[in-house]
């Protein structure tokens, strides 16, 4: 059987970013499996500008950040397989692995970072009655086809959800020949960047209707139109409020699902409110060895901070390796485990408008000098605090002149603030009002 | 005078900006709670910019498609021109990255340049 | 001239082709959609009934329990997906133990083997996520389920393979009498035969109506699904019932085949033989209604909803048969729940008819048996190699969800009666069919068919007619 260092599932952004640091953190040999037929993920089909302002401090666009990441693997001449389709990790790491060219085979892998990224949730998880003809699209499909392959998918176009790709999306088809007529979102406020309600609906007059659903699709080949109702507080259409929509196409940007179906048949536990594996400091999942960055552990807004988690697993992951060498050589000079010491482990607790933090949980003698904790809020809140808590104790106190579920949160917490700590701990961050 | 309203692209906050003008100069901004507003305002009002992006057909590569950016900002006004410009517009493979695919595009002086490597089949 | 049209190439047509083509006979199968399985025979709850709830005496019941007995050994032939799981009624009232004896006893007089009605712990043993409220349940061990497409489509391809051709796109429009048979007008051009099989599924009243005084009335009764994540397959192990009502079976919860969960249907009388839209209230009551018998239902799992529409005739049992007003028109007719079930049987049935009708000959060059498309999962990595050497697009996965290979969907696009769209290539596969609903592969997919059917991208449809997928190309109108 092939044996590698580190095998990295997905040369997406976090895959190319963890390879990256990985190698520089010293590990020698890594292989990156990817199933698509070129390395960078979903960025290849996000062709507008907006990434890698806090990575490069400029404006690029999805292709050129890619290419970025992968000249970088490139002149670190990181391994990578292209066509591949990672089948099954079994509990020991091994990765079996298929390709045209390969066939199916097995690699032995020292640690395994997951970086599979998402898909986007379909029509039949939003239970939208109707009929089910041709023309109704996610977002992302629908962008692969105009921005890959040169194809339109429809000419009159309704989109629900106004998360970014949704957004991204209206423009995108409008400059090429189509007529978005409407975006809607079921929520109060949009899930995307108010520059993208700014640049891609406003600039071309495309109506944004808030707390609006989709309640019936009509055509039997093709869609033939929609009907668009106000919903009230509880997400539930009110009657009377029904508008009919002429259109060919529906497009549905309502939401990104971490892809871990690979993580969960191999025992990998799940944070129910992410989808995504429960990590703790070093981005490492309840299974020893296996890490998990980017969209795998939790949907996030901005490229730039999935590379840079990224680059932290990729080089936990290097230090994971490089220490499991070194504690089997003390064995065998020894005979004796020269493995870590047992901490008090910090367990995050999400409260009181925090839906979820990452990490979960926070070993103090293995952090490094800072910890950046991500997280979510569930709603809209203005001119609050983010208050963390050390048992009862507030250890962290943070002005936010605006805080809302599409964007992605964090504080920094120091390895001083935690430490000298003698029994397991609770880390409580919530949302405080002023 | 004249009075447009804005929604400011700075931050999520999306502050409410009220910009009077007269005769194409700024007069006042409000409706703001930092700086950043109040440049973006002027900016908007008196010369908004954007960087198109969109794709060109690519004869002979591995993919069909390259995506383009224009090298820099062009006027707002100018967004559907540029795309017009490239209705028939091809590359020729290889491809690579600021490869400039199109001069002066309508006319705004700004050149459209390729954002993706593709290679010759 | 043809001995033998059979218009509709569901299951009921299907399996009567397949039948017939143990004779020597030249027939041929008209369907309206562009390809089998398009209409009540895709979307129902692929169960294969027991056969206690059909009155005795009746050729439902008659049939139901045939059709059970064949299942097995017609998926060995045929090689589709069919596993013989049992099933249970739940009753949860002291009210309802008198009508679950009742159903045992009707059970029995059709003939169902193995009936026994369990207490409370038994159940709960069988299925511990039945309610707690249950109090007895029937439970029917020859009960199962099966691939509703698999079956369908191995009964017409095997069909085809014996000689019955088969024409798609192909909406009958009228059927004349003539002195030697039937004219029938058609959107494809004029068919000419001796012998009618009218099993058109909703739409069969009217073609019984276009030669026969004594009319037929079919009522499209809508049943609307969840289908949920296969991470939801093993909720239950078996098909659980509600105890019937006066509109059908109530909605069940069942795993599907392929480790799917699936909950429905509902049942609502509608006027539009293609309403096969979803509701709100539909889908409402289906997650009042399957709560009744199942606790914990995870209906966050729900990957996709859709609706199929029963061929209910009015006096509630099939009508099979020669039309007496109209000799050489063969009914088959009224096939409504247990009509998947009762396939084997109905064709049986249909084909006898023919056969004793056109004193057919048997034909020597039948062959009952059909490989269906190869399931790599099943196979050894080693065999898996080895299929990839010789085939290297077995390789390549295309589907992520269900792990479907290029390999599979050449195959499903290259046999007889091969698929031609999406749909047909999910119904073939399951490629498209899991839990991101076809958002990765179905441009992918797209890319094979148009290739490999040597059409252009736009050509390529959901489903045929005008179920165009692409309408362009970028700034083709600016």
């Amino acid at each position: 059987m092939e044996q590698y260092e580190i095998v990295i599932i997905g040369g997406g952004p976090a895959g190319l970013s963890a390879a990256v640091s990985a190698r520089k953190a010293g590990a020698q040999r890594i292989l990156i499996l990817e199933r698509d037929k070129e390395l960078g993920g979903i960025l290849n089909q996000c062709i507008h500008n907006g990434f890698g302002l806090h990575t490069f401090k400029e404006e690029l666009t999805g292709p050129e950040y890619a290419a970025r990441f992968i000249e970088q693997a490139c002149e670190l001449q990181i391994e990578y397989r292209l066509n591949t389709m990672v089948m099954d990790i079994s509990l020991d790491k091994t990765v079996t692995a298929m390709s045209r060219e390969l066939g199916m085979y097995q690699i032995q892998a020292g640690a395994v970072i997951l970086a599979m990224g998402c898909r986007e949730r379909s029509r039949g998880a939003l239970n939208i009655p109707g009929y089910r003809p041709a023309g109704i699209y996610s977002a992302g499909t629908a962008q692969r086809l105009v921005n890959m392959e040169g194809f339109l998918p429809g000419r009159k176009v309704v989109i629900l959800g106004s998360g970014d790709i949704g957004l991204i999306m209206a423009r995108r088809m409008t400059l090429e020949g189509a007529q978005v007529q409407v975006v809607a979102e079921l929520m109060p406020y949009s899930g995307g960047l108010k520059r993208n309600i700014v640049q891609c609906l406003d600039d071309y007059g495309i109506p944004l209707k808030l707390s609006h659903t989709v309640t019936d699709i009509k055509g039997r080949e093709r869609v033939e139109g929609i009907t668009l109702a106000a919903v009230d507080g509880k997400g539930k259409p009110v009657p009377g409020t029904e508008e009919e929509y002429e259109c060919d196409t529906l497009l549905l940007s309502v939401g990104l699902i971490p892809e871990n179906e690979l993580s969960g048949q191999m025992g990998v536990t799940l944070n129910p409110v992410t989808s995504g594996p429960v990590v703790n400091e070093s981005l490492e999942t309840d299974i020893e060895g296996v890490f998990a960055c980017g969209n795998v552990l939790h949907v996030h807004d901005l490229v730039d901070f999935v590379s840079e988690e990224a680059a932290m697993a990729g080089e936990n992951a290097a230090h994971y390796v490089d220490n499991s060498q070194r504690t089997a050589e003390a064995y065998e000079k020894t005979d004796s485990a020269a493995g870590q010491e047992a901490s008090a482990a910090v367990a995050l607790k999400p409260e009181n408008g925090v839906r979820y933090t990452v990490p979960s949980l926070i070993h103090p003698d293995r952090m490094r000098k800072e910890q950046i904790i991500r997280f979510r809020v569930g709603s809209v809140y203005k001119n609050c605090y983010i208050g963390v808590y050390l048992n009862g104790e507030r250890i962290l106190h943070r002005k936010r002149p605006v805080m809302a579920p599409g964007e992605m949160e964090e504080v920094k917490i120091k390895k001083s603030q935690l430490a000298g700590l003698s029994r397991p701990a609770e880390l409580s961050i919530q949302v405080e009002e002023a | 005078m004249e009075r447009r309203e804005l929604i400011c692209i700075g931050c999520p906050m999306g502050c409410p900006l009220s910009v009077e003008t007269e005769e194409g100069k700024v007069i006042s901004v409000t409706g703001n709670t930092c700086p950043r507003g109040d440049s973006y305002a002027r900016k908007e009002v008196t010369n908004p910019t954007r960087i198109v992006t969109t794709t060109v057909r690519v004869t002979g590569g591995v993919q069909e498609m390259v995506s383009v950016k224009t090298k820099t900002d062009i006027p707002k006004g100018k967004i559907f021109d540029c795309v017009k410009a490239l209705k028939n517009a091809q590359a020729e493979a290889p491809v690579r990255i600021g490869d400039v695919i199109l001069q002066n595009a309508a006319g705004t002086g700004v050149d459209i340049v390729a954002t993706k490597n593709v290679d010759a089949l | 001239m043809y001995d033998v049209i059979i218009i509709g190439a569901g299951v009921s047509g299907s399996a009567a082709a397949r039948e017939l083509s143990r004779y020597q006979v030249r027939a041929c199968v008209l369907e309206k959609a562009e390809d089998v399985c398009c209409g009540t025979s895709k979307a129902n709850s692929g169960i294969v009934h027991a056969g206690y709830d059909a009155a005795p005496g009746t050729l439902m019941a008659k049939l139901n329990v045939r059709g059970n007995d064949r299942m097995g050994e017609l998926a060995e032939e045929l090689d589709f997906p069919f596993s013989r799981k049992g099933s249970l009624v739940i009753c949860r009232e002291e009210e309802g133990l008198l009508a679950l004896e009742e159903l045992k006893k009707r059970g029995e007089l059709n003939g169902v083997q193995g009936l026994e009605i369990l207490n409370r712990e038994q159940v709960l043993e069988l299925e511990p996520n039945v309610t707690k409220d249950v109090i007895a349940a029937l439970y029917a061990p020859s009960a199962g389920i099966v691939c509703p497409f698999g079956l369908n489509i191995a009964l017409a391809e095997n069909a085809n393979r014996n000689g019955i051709e088969f024409y798609f796109n192909t909406e009958v429009m009228d059927i004349r009498k003539t002195e030697k048979g039937f004219l029938l007008e058609t959107s494809a051009g004029v068919y000419e035969t001796k012998y009618v099989v009218n099993a058109a599924g909703v739409y069969a009243d009217q073609f019984h109506n276009m030669v026969s005084r004594e009319k037929l009335h079919i009522t499209p009764r809508k049943g609307e699904y969840y289908l949920l994540d296969k991470s939801a397959g093993d909720h239950v192990s078996r098909t659980i019932f509600a105890l019937p009502g006066k509109l059908g079976k109530g909605v069940l919860v069942t795993p599907t085949v392929h480790g799917n969960l699936l909950v429905g249907p509902t049942a609502e009388d509608i006027e539009d033989k293609d309403g096969v839209n979803t509701t709100p209230e539909g889908l409402a009551a289906i997650a009042g209604k399957a709560g009744q018998n199942v606790s914990g239902l995870p209906l966050k799992k729900v990957i996709t909803s859709f609706a199929g529409l029963r061929a209910h005739e009015d006096r509630h049992d099939f009508v099979i048969g020669e039309v007496q007003d109209a000799p050489g028109f063969i009914d088959c007719a009224g096939i409504e729940s247990p009509g998947l079930t009762s396939a084997p049987a109905v064709g049986e049935m249909v084909a006898g008819i023919l056969k004793d009708k056109l004193n057919l000959e048997v034909n020597p060059g039948f062959q009952g048996k059909r490989k269906g498309i190869l399931d790599p999962s099943k196979l050894t990595m080693e065999e898996r190699n080895e299929l990839i050497r010789q085939n290297p697009a077995y390789g390549s996965i295309i589907c992520r969800c269900e792990m479907i290979s290029e390999g599979e969907i050449l195959d499903a696009i290259h046999r007889p009666l091969g698929a031609r769209s999406l749909d047909g290539v999910k119904r073939r596969t399951r490629a498209g069919m899991g839990r991101c609903q076809a958002g990765f592969c179905s441009p992918r997919t797209m890319e094979i068919l148009a290739r490999e059917l040597g059409e252009p991208m736009e050509a390529v449809t959901k489903s045929g007619g005008g179920s165009r997928l692409i309408v362009g190309t970028n700034k083709d109108r600016i």
